[in-house]
């Protein structure tokens, strides 16, 4: 009796940025339940996520989606071990909601709460449809809000090889969605008009930062394209959409790749995983296999539903925080600028 | 009936154990952290000092708008969280209201004040009167045959700015009593606007108070008016900034077509 291992069930709460999300994991890896409310509708007319507006949705939809990541698993709060939820990074306003709904939440159903950092959330994203996979690996985190190279060396113990020092991957391509018409999000839409269109149309550059080789810098290259389009525009050239998008995200594209195996080759990774909203990009996905093929190392990603803003990957995160005894006062406050690896 | 009451509104943060017409505790802060550093802590120490089992907990009451958004959404969250894992509905007291009950029994104007910015307050207009007969419109928080004293709402809480304010308070000519965050932040703006004799609350009564909010829900509870956990939105009386700057360019661009004139498009 004594050697059964009793089931660990973490409800997770995800407000971070404009996806309201709830879920229900099992023992770290098992999604029992996983509800995302997007807003991006919403946001679309604005260009971009209207913090105020994002937070006044998480308030309205916190509960449904709570209630229905219970029910979707087939669980009531008593059947919950802890209550997890993202604090950090993120918007504050947003944040809040879900830090306090959580918090509110887990002292009422007297459960611990786990606090998780969002970016440690998306690393995490990995180990539900990957049984398979455990530290230490190399991880590549591209997203809206973040570019980070982390090297994973245990559950919960992360060493920052590399990050950007300015525009995030996924703002880069909103930014010059943007600039050539095609909208908000810019992500989704770039990915999908590039397939007709020639990456090596045009060439722009390949940013370096200069005292880190891991590190990345994306607004020069959006000033590249944004300089390419005015100087079209002077001189009378149609400029073709699909062209400069597929230029533009295979310069993007280079550059992860290149750093993700130079950091590869030096620590000796043998397996390497991406994760965050950019993740889902085909060419990007295409590009790391290939290049994790060619050298040997067994490659990792989530499914695009996993790769985007959820609260599943926060209930994986949370799971391995729980189980390293992390437990998290009722003062637990939103902190929107955290670093990974802080508490 | 128990009821726990929340208030973080404004600078104060407050919450409140009420049953019937005792109040078991009430612990209320004006601090710099914030309200997330301080709401939960406060219930916990609260629930511990009185041994309160949550489970017995008939209504949460909750200061439901208006006031600083931020602040808002911290108690909504939380009142929605205790709900949803309490089982148990809310009641959504407008906190002006709740404000000005902390002057029950004044028969002279009561004027809540809370900082709005942009050169605004939250504020609402109201006075305390015996009961003749039935519960008149407008009333608040009706009487009852032992203690027939009502709050009667003159002007509803909304977001003014300070001279109409005044306006208003200068048409009804009466003794006025000022309280809320609004009073050291807008007075000097106030005071030289002001015709009529006036008062200020002191620091005993003169911020929100989670025990008044435990009140007004108790009324709310018995006439019914309770709101679902999960439909609870805090009522912000202000739209947002992007929202508020997107109207105004649509208005102004209708402005121009009705004076028939195309707008020039950027290309």
């Amino acid at each position: 009796m004594d050697s059964v291992k009793e089931d660990v069930l973490i409800l997770a709460v995800e407000t971070s940025c404009d996806e309201t999300a709830a879920a229900v994991v099992r023992n770290g890896r098992e999604v029992l339940s996983n509800v995302i409310y997007s807003q991006i509708d919403l946001h679309t007319l604005y260009g971009g996520v209207v913090p105020e507006i994002a937070s006044r949705k998480h308030i309205e939809k916190i509960n449904p989606v709570i209630r229905k990541a219970l029910s979707d698993a087939g669980a009531s709060l008593s059947d919950i071990t802890a209550v997890a939820v993202t604090y950090g990074p993120g918007l504050v306003g947003a944040l809040l909601v879900g830090v306090s709904a959580a918090k509110a939440i887990a002292f009422a159903a007297d459960r611990p709460l786990v606090g998780v950092h969002h970016i440690e959330g998306h690393i995490c994203a990995n180990y539900i449809e990957n049984k398979e996979l455990e530290p230490p690996f190399l991880c590549l985190v591209v997203s809206g809000g973040h570019s980070h190279l982390v090297m994973v060396k245990d559950y919960g113990v992360y060493e920052i090889l590399g990050r950007t020092r300015d525009d995030a991957a996924g703002e880069a391509f909103d930014k010059v969605a943007r600039a050539i018409g095609l909208g908000y999000p810019g992500g989704p839409k770039i990915d999908r008009i590039s397939r007709n269109g020639d990456p090596d149309a045009i060439h722009f550059p390949r940013a370096k930062v200069d005292d880190s080789v891991y590190d990345f810098s994306f607004s020069g290259l959006k000033s590249a394209v944004l300089n390419y389009l005015n100087g079209c525009q002077m001189k009378g050239i149609t400029v073709s959409q699909a062209d400069v998008a597929a230029s533009f995200q295979k310069s993007v594209v280079d550059v992860l790749v290149e750093h993700s195996m130079r950091a590869a080759g030096q620590y000796g990774a043998k397996k390497f995983a991406v994760a965050g909203g950019v993740a889902s990009n085909t060419h990007l996905r295409e590009a790391l296999q290939e290049a994790c093929g060619k050298r040997g190392i067994a490659f990792y990603r989530p499914s695009p539903v996993l790769c985007t803003d959820n609260a599943a990957m926060i209930g994986a995160a949370g799971y391995y925080e729980y189980k390293k005894g992390t437990r998290h006062g009722w003062d637990l406050n939103a902190v929107p600028g955290l670093k990974l690896g802080e508490r | 009936m128990k009821i726990l009451a929340l208030d973080t509104s404004g600078l104060v943060a407050g919450v409140a154990l009420a049953e019937d017409d005792t109040l078991i505790a009430e612990y209320t802060t004006d601090y710099k952290k914030t309200h997330s550093q301080t709401l939960l802590p406060m219930l916990d120490a609260l629930k511990k000092m009185v041994e309160l089992d949550l489970r017995t907990v008939d209504v949460i009451g909750v200061a439901a708008g208006p006031g600083s958004f931020t602040g808002l959404r911290i108690g909504a969250a939380t009142a929605k969280g205790l709900g949803l894992a309490l089982g148990v509905k809310l009641a959504a007291v407008p906190t002006v209201n709740a404000l000005a009950y902390n002057l029950y029994g004044c028969e002279k104007l009561i004027c809540p004040m809370m900082d709005a910015r942009r050169g605004q307050v939250y504020t609402g207009l109201y006075t305390f009167e015996m009961r003749s007969g039935a519960a008149e419109a407008g009333s608040e928080a009706a009487g009852t045959p032992e203690s027939p004293m009502e709050m009667r709402i003159l002007m509803k809480q909304c977001a003014m700015s300070v001279q109409r304010l005044a306006d208003e308070v200068n048409r009804l000519g009466r003794e006025t009593v000022f309280l809320g965050d609004g009073v050291p932040a807008c007075m000097e703006a106030l005071r030289p606007l002001l015709r009529v004799p006036y008062a200020l609350a002191p620091s005993s009564c003169n911020r929100q108070r989670a025990a008044a909010v435990a009140v007004l829900a108790g009324f709310m509870a018995k006439q019914g008016r309770l709101t679902e956990a999960d439909d609870f939105s805090p009522e912000y009386l202000r739209v947002s900034q992007a929202e508020r700057e997107r109207m105004e360019a649509d208005e102004a661009q209708r402005e121009l077509m009705r004076a028939g004139i195309t707008p020039h498009r950027k290309e």
